[in-house]
C-alpha cells in the first residue's frame, strides 16, 4: 500500500500523546519529563518533513533544522538547570518539588 | 415687648451656652474624659439601667454634691447673673403685659419671619397675645426668674453652673414659644423643647446613673404622649388643611358631625382629634398612665422640680387644652375622658402621696393630684377655672418645692423626712412660708389655693358632663388626702423630735438669695387668690378672656357655681380639716398610730409606697418585650439575617471559594502541565465542533 | 510494499520504544530508549527524503542531547523508582484526556484536504535531481541566512547559560598561578635574618 502523508502524521501524532502522557503520568524524576519534551519536539519535527515532502516545498526540512537547534539548546539549559536543582536539593523525585505550593 | 419678653431668655441661654462651652474647652483641652470626674459619682448599691427605679423606701440623696471637689467653671457667676437679670427684666416686662392684654384689652399678633411656605401651606412664625397667652407669661416669667435667683444660691457649691442656667433659660424660651404660638406646630416646637429642657435638666448630674435613667423615663414617657399629639396635629391638618389656630377655629364649627376613617371604624372627627391631642397633654402633664417618670423627675435638683415639674412644663397640657378650647367645646365625648383622666389621676396621685417620704416625691405626688384637679376642670367647661388654679397652684407649689429644697439644703441634702424632725426652731423662715404653702395648698380659706380649689370642685358639681359626679367624689376625697399628707409632711419635718440629731444641729437657714423668693411665692400664695377670683371664676370671665377661651352656648358651667348649695361651698373646707386633724392625731399625739396602721395593712401600704405597682407593671408590659425585641432584631435581624447574609456571609463564602481554589495549586508541576492539557483539549474539542471545521 | 514494510518496522520500534521511554523504571534505559526512538524517527526521515535531516538527526540528537542526557542520569546517580501509588489514581483520567487528544488529531488527519491556493503558495519548491543537502543548502544561506545565524546565537547563548548555571568554584582547591609564580621576586619571597648562635632566632616561624 503506499505510504501516504497520513501515516506520517498518524505515527507524529501518537509519538506527541505518548510525550504528553510523559509529562504528567510520571511520579519518578524529571529527566523523563525532558525526554517527553523531546519526544514532543521529534514528533513536530516528524510533521514539518512529512509536509515537506508532500508538498514539495523545502521550507519544512528548514524549520525543522531550526527546531532541532532550539531543542538541543533548550536540553541542555534544561539539564543544567537539573543540575543546579540537585545540588541544592539532593533530590529530583518529582513529588518532593511542591515549593510553590498554596 | 413681646419679643424681647420671648427672646431675652433665648440670648440668656446662648450667653451662658457659651460660657459653659468655653469653661468646658479649658477644664478638658479637647483629650477626652478627665479621669478626675469620677469622683462626684458616688456608688448606690447596684442599680439597673432601665428606667424604673423601686422606689419602696429608698431615698436617693443627693450626697456627692458635697463631694464635688472641682472647682467651679469660669464665668460661673457671670452666667448667673446674665441670665437671672434677663429673666427678672421678662418678668416685669409680663406683668405690664398682663395688665396691658388683660385689662388695656390689648391683644396684638407680633409676626417674627416666615417659616413654611410649601405649596397651600403658608405658615408665619408670630406671636400671639391674647389673655390666655398673658396669664401664662406671668406664671412661666414670674416663677422662672425666682428660680433662676433661688439657684443662684442653691446649686452655690456645683461646678457647673453655667451648663445648669443656661439650660434653665433654655427651657424658659421654649416654653414661653410654646405659650405665644399662633400656630400648631409652633406649639409643637415649643412643646419639644420644653420636653428637650426636661431631659437635660433632670440628667444635669449625669454621673448618677438614676438621674440618666430617669431622665431618659421621662423623655420616653413623654414621646409617646407626644406621638398622640402629633397624630392630633396631622388630623387638624388633615380636617382644616390649615395648622394656624385662627383659620383651625374658625373651621372649627363646620366639622361637627364628620368622620374619620381610623382603623376601619368611622369616628367622630373632633372627638379623634381632641383624644389624640389630649394623649400629649396626658404625657407632658404626668396624668394616669402617663405619669410614671413624674417621681422619677425628682432626680434633678430642686430648683428644676419647681420650675419644670410644678410650674411650667406639666402645666403645659393644661394650657393647650385651654387653647384649643373651641375644638374642645365642639367634643364633648372627648371632654368626657379628659374630666375622667383628670379625676382619677387627683385622686390615684393622692392616695400614693400618703405615704412616701422622700419629701420631693410627696410633693411631687401632690403637683400629679393637682394637675389632675385642673383637667376636671377643663373637662366640664370651666376652662377659667382650670387656669385659675394654675396660676395659683404655679406660686404656691414651686413654693413648696423651693422650701423642700430649703430644707434639703439645711438638713445637708438628706431628702428622707423619716430622718428629720423639730427642724421650726432651727429654719424658722422656712417653717413659716412652708405653713403658707401647705395651707393655699389644702385649700384653707382666703389663700389663693382656696379659691381656686373650691372653684374646681364646685364645678365638678354642676357640670354636665357623665363623668361630673366621679369627678367631684374623686376631687374631694382628694382633698382630705391632700391635706392629711401635706400636713404629714409638715410634721414630720419640722415637728417632734430630731431623728438625726447631728444633721439636727447643723441645720441653719438658708442664704438670703434663696429666702428672696420664698418670701415673694409665699405672698403670691396669699394674694394671688381673691382680687383674682373674679376675673378667672366670677363675672369678670368674658370681660378678661374674651376670644382666648370658647364657651359653647350650653355652657353655664361658670354661672351655676354660684349657685351650689351650701354643703358643696363647705365640703372642701370640711375635707381640709378632717385632714387635718387626722394628720395632727397620727404624727404628732400618737405617732405609734400610723406605724401599727402600716404593719397590719401591710399589703395595701405596699401597694401605695410602690406607687399601685404601675413602673412594674409598665415594665412587665412594655420595657421588657421592647427589649426582647430588640435584642432579637439586633442579634437575629441585623446579626445574623443581614451581616450574615450581607458583609459577613460575602465574605465568609469569599473564603470558602479561596480555600477550595487554593487547592488546585499543588506546587506540582506535572499537575500543572494536566491542567493545561485539559485546557488544550477542550478548546481544542470546542474548535472543531463549534466552528464546524473538522 | 518493501516501502511499507520498512515504514511499518520503523514507525513501529519508534512507537514503542516512545512508550519505554515513560515506561522504563531504570532511567537509563529510559535514555537508551529515547535513543533508539530517535534511530527510527531518522530512519523514517530517510524514507521521505530528507535524509540530510535524518543524519542531522543522529549526529545532533543521538550524539549530543541523548549522549547529555546519559551523562545527567549517570551524575546524578538516579534510583530505580517504583510506580508510586498515587500515580495510579490519575491514570484513568490521564488515559481519558489523552485519548482525546489523540482521537481529535486522528480525526484531524483523516478528514483534512489540502487547500486549493497552496501549490501556488510553495516558497522554496525542491529542485529535482540534486541531494537533499545540497537543496537545503541551496535556500538556508540564501533566504534564510539570518534565521541561520539567529540559530547559532541561540546556541552560544545556550552554552554560556550552561556554563554560568553549573559552574562551581571550588574554593578550596590549590591551583597555580603561573604568572604569580614566573613574576615572583627573591625580595618577596625570602626573607634574611642573621641569627645570633645559641640565642634562636626569636623571631616568627
Amino acid at each position: 500500500m503506499i505510504i501516504g502523508l497520513g501515516h506520517y502524521l498518524t505515527v507524529a501524532a501518537i509519538l506527541f500523546t505518548l510525550g504528553i502522557f510523559g509529562i504528567f503520568l510520571n511520579r519518578k524524576n524529571v529527566i523523563i519529563i525532558l525526554m517527553s519534551i523531546e519526544l514532543i519536539l521529534l514528533a513536530v519535527n516528524i510533521n514539518l518533513v512529512a509536509f515537506s515532502t508532500h508538498l514539495g516545498d523545502i521550507v519544512g526540512q528548514i524549520y525543522a533544522l531550526l527546531v532541532l537547534t532550539v531543542a538541543a539548546a533548550e536540553a541542555a539549559i534544561g539539564l543544567a538547570i537539573l543540575v543546579v536543582f540537585y545540588r541544592s536539593r539532593g533530590s529530583i523525585a518529582v513529588e518532593d518539588i511542591n515549593l510553590m505550593k498554596g | 415687648m413681646y419679643q424681647a419678653i420671648v427672646f431675652l431668655p433665648l440670648l440668656g441661654a446662648i450667653l451662658a451656652g457659651i460660657i459653659a462651652l468655653a469653661g468646658a474647652r479649658t477644664r478638658f483641652p479637647g483629650k477626652g474624659p478627665v479621669a478626675g470626674a469620677e469622683d462626684t459619682a458616688v456608688d448606690h448599691g447596684p442599680h439597673h439601667g432601665v428606667p424604673e427605679v423601686q422606689g419602696s423606701g429608698v431615698i436617693h440623696s443627693s450626697h456627692h454634691e458635697e463631694e464635688a471637689r472641682e472647682p467651679a467653671a469660669a464665668g460661673s457667676r457671670t452666667a448667673e447673673l446674665i441670665t437671672t437679670t434677663l429673666l427678672m427684666i421678662c418678668m416685669v416686662l409680663s406683668w405690664i403685659a398682663f395688665v396691658d392684654v388683660g385689662f388695656a384689652h390689648h391683644d396684638a399678633r407680633v409676626p417674627v419671619f416666615t417659616w413654611m411656605s410649601a405649596g397651600d401651606l403658608k405658615v408665619d412664625w408670630s406671636l400671639r397675645i391674647d389673655t390666655l397667652t398673658a396669664v401664662m407669661l406671668v406664671v412661666v416669667n414670674t416663677i422662672s426668674a425666682f428660680v433662676h435667683l433661688y439657684s443662684i444660691g442653691y446649686m452655690r457649691e456645683d461646678p457647673y453652673r453655667p451648663r445648669f442656667f443656661g439650660y434653665l433659660s433654655m427651657f424658659t424660651f421654649a416654653m414661653l414659644m410654646l405659650v405665644t404660638a399662633d400656630n400648631l406646630v409652633q406649639l409643637f416646637f415649643g412643646w419639644e423643647g420644653v420636653g428637650l429642657a426636661s431631659y437635660l435638666l433632670i440628667g444635669y448630674w449625669y454621673h448618677k446613673p438614676e438621674a440618666n435613667a430617669a431622665a431618659i423615663k421621662a423623655f420616653i414617657v413623654n414621646r409617646v404622649g407626644d406621638f398622640g399629639f402629633a397624630l392630633g396635629i396631622f388630623a387638624v391638618f388633615m380636617l382644616t388643611g390649615a395648622i394656624d389656630l385662627d383659620t383651625v377655629f374658625a373651621q372649627a364649627p363646620s366639622l361637627t358631625g364628620k368622620t374619620i376613617n381610623f382603623f376601619g371604624w368611622q369616628a367622630d372627627a373632633l372627638t379623634l382629634t381632641c383624644l389624640l391631642l389630649f394623649m400629649g397633654a396626658m404625657g407632658k402633664s404626668a396624668q394616669f398612665l402617663l405619669h410614671t417618670w413624674l417621681p422619677d423627675a425628682m432626680e434633678g435638683p430642686t430648683p428644676v422640680s419647681a420650675l419644670i415639674h410644678a410650674a411650667t412644663m406639666v402645666t403645659a397640657g393644661v394650657f393647650m387644652v385651654a387653647r384649643l378650647s373651641p375644638l374642645f367645646e365642639l367634643a364633648p365625648h372627648a371632654q368626657t375622658f379628659v374630666t375622667f383622666i383628670g379625676a382619677t389621676t387627683a385622686f390615684f396621685a393622692a392616695t400614693i402621696g400618703l405615704v412616701q417620704n422622700d419629701i420631693k416625691r410627696i410633693v411631687a405626688y401632690s403637683t400629679c393630684s393637682q394637675l389632675g384637679y385642673m383637667f376636671v376642670a377643663m373637662g366640664v367647661g370651666a376652662y377659667s377655672v382650670g387656669m385659675f388654679h394654675l396660676f395659683t397652684h404655679a406660686f404656691f407649689k414651686a413654693l413648696l418645692f423651693l422650701g423642700s429644697g430649703s430644707v434639703i439644703t439645711a438638713m445637708h441634702h438628706e431628702q428622707d423626712i423619716q430622718k428629720m424632725g423639730g427642724l421650726k426652731d432651727r429654719i424658722p423662715y422656712t417653717y413659716v412660708v412652708m405653713l403658707i404653702g401647705t395651707l393655699a395648698l389644702t385649700g384653707f380659706p382666703l389663700t389663693a389655693g382656696y379659691f381656686s380649689k373650691d372653684a374646681i370642685i364646685e364645678a365638678a358639681f354642676v357640670g354636665k358632663n357623665p363623668m361630673a359626679l366621679y369627678a367631684f367624689i374623686c376631687t374631694v376625697a382628694a382633698a382630705m388626702l391632700t391635706s392629711f399628707y401635706s400636713w404629714r409632711l409638715i410634721f414630720k419635718t419640722f415637728h417632734g423630735e430630731p431623728h438625726d440629731r447631728r444633721h439636727w444641729r447643723e441645720a441653719h437657714e438658708s442664704p438670703m438669695v434663696m429666702l428672696i423668693p420664698l418670701g415673694f411665692l409665699a405672698a403670691g400664695s396669699v394674694l394671688a387668690g381673691l382680687p383674682f377670683k373674679e376675673i378667672f371664676a366670677g363675672h369678670g370671665v368674658e370681660g378678661f378672656f374674651r376670644e382666648s377661651l370658647t364657651f359653647a352656648k350650653t355652657n353655664h358651667v361658670l354661672e351655676d357655681i354660684h349657685h351650689v348649695p351650701l354643703y358643696v361651698a363647705i365640703l372642701p373646707t370640711a375635707m381640709m380639716l378632717i385632714g387635718f386633724f387626722v394628720a395632727w392625731h397620727f404624727y404628732l399625739r400618737r405617732p405609734d398610730i400610723p406605724v401599727e396602721l402600716a404593719r397590719q395593712h401591710d399589703w395595701l401600704y405596699r401597694f401605695l409606697l410602690n406607687k399601685w405597682y404601675f413602673d412594674e407593671l409598665y415594665d412587665l408590659i412594655f420595657v421588657k418585650p421592647t427589649i426582647r425585641l430588640g435584642r432579637l432584631l439586633w442579634k437575629g435581624g441585623d446579626g445574623w439575617l443581614i451581616d450574615g447574609f450581607g458583609p459577613d456571609g460575602i465574605s465568609a463564602r469569599v473564603l470558602d471559594v479561596t480555600r477550595n481554589v487554593v487547592r488546585l495549586q499543588t506546587g506540582y508541576l506535572y499537575h500543572y502541565a494536566f491542567a493545561m492539557l485539559i485546557g488544550a483539549a477542550a478548546f481544542i474539542t470546542w474548535f472543531m465542533f463549534a466552528t464546524g471545521t473538522h | 510494499m518493501i516501502v511499507a514494510l520498512f515504514f511499518y518496522l520503523f514507525a513501529g520500534i519508534c512507537v514503542g520504544s516512545a512508550f519505554m521511554v515513560i515506561a522504563a523504571r531504570n532511567p537509563v534505559h529510559s535514555v537508551l530508549y529515547l535513543i533508539l526512538a530517535f534511530v527510527n524517527a531518522a530512519g523514517l526521515f530517510v524514507m521521505m527524503g530528507a535524509e540530510f535531516l535524518a543524519m542531522i538527526l543522529i549526529v545532533v540528537y543521538v550524539g549530543a542531547v541523548a549522549v547529555l542526557f546519559l551523562f545527567v542520569v549517570m551524575m546524578l546517580d538516579v534510583d530505580f523508582a517504583e510506580l508510586k501509588q498515587g500515580a495510579l489514581q490519575y491514570l484513568p483520567i490521564g488515559m481519558l484526556i489523552g485519548g482525546i487528544f489523540l482521537a481529535e488529531l486522528v480525526l484531524v488527519v483523516g478528514a483534512w484536504a489540502i487547500g486549493s491556493g497552496v501549490p501556488q503558495a510553495i516558497t522554496s519548491p525542491i529542485p529535482a535531481k540534486i541531494p537533499n543537502t545540497e537543496a537545503i543548502g541551496l535556500v538556508l544561506y540564501t533566504r534564510y541566512v539570518y534565521f541561520f545565524q539567529a540559530a547559532g546565537i541561540i546556541l552560544l547563548v545556550a552554552m554560556i547559560g550552561a556554563i554560568v548555571l553549573t559552574l562551581h568554584h571550588r574554593t578550596r582547591v590549590r591551583r597555580q598561578d603561573i604568572a604569580a609564580q614566573v613574576t615572583r621576586t627573591p625580595a618577596a619571597s625570602i626573607e634574611i635574618v642573621k641569627v645570633r648562635p645559641g640565642q634562636g632566632w626569636g623571631g616568627n616561624p
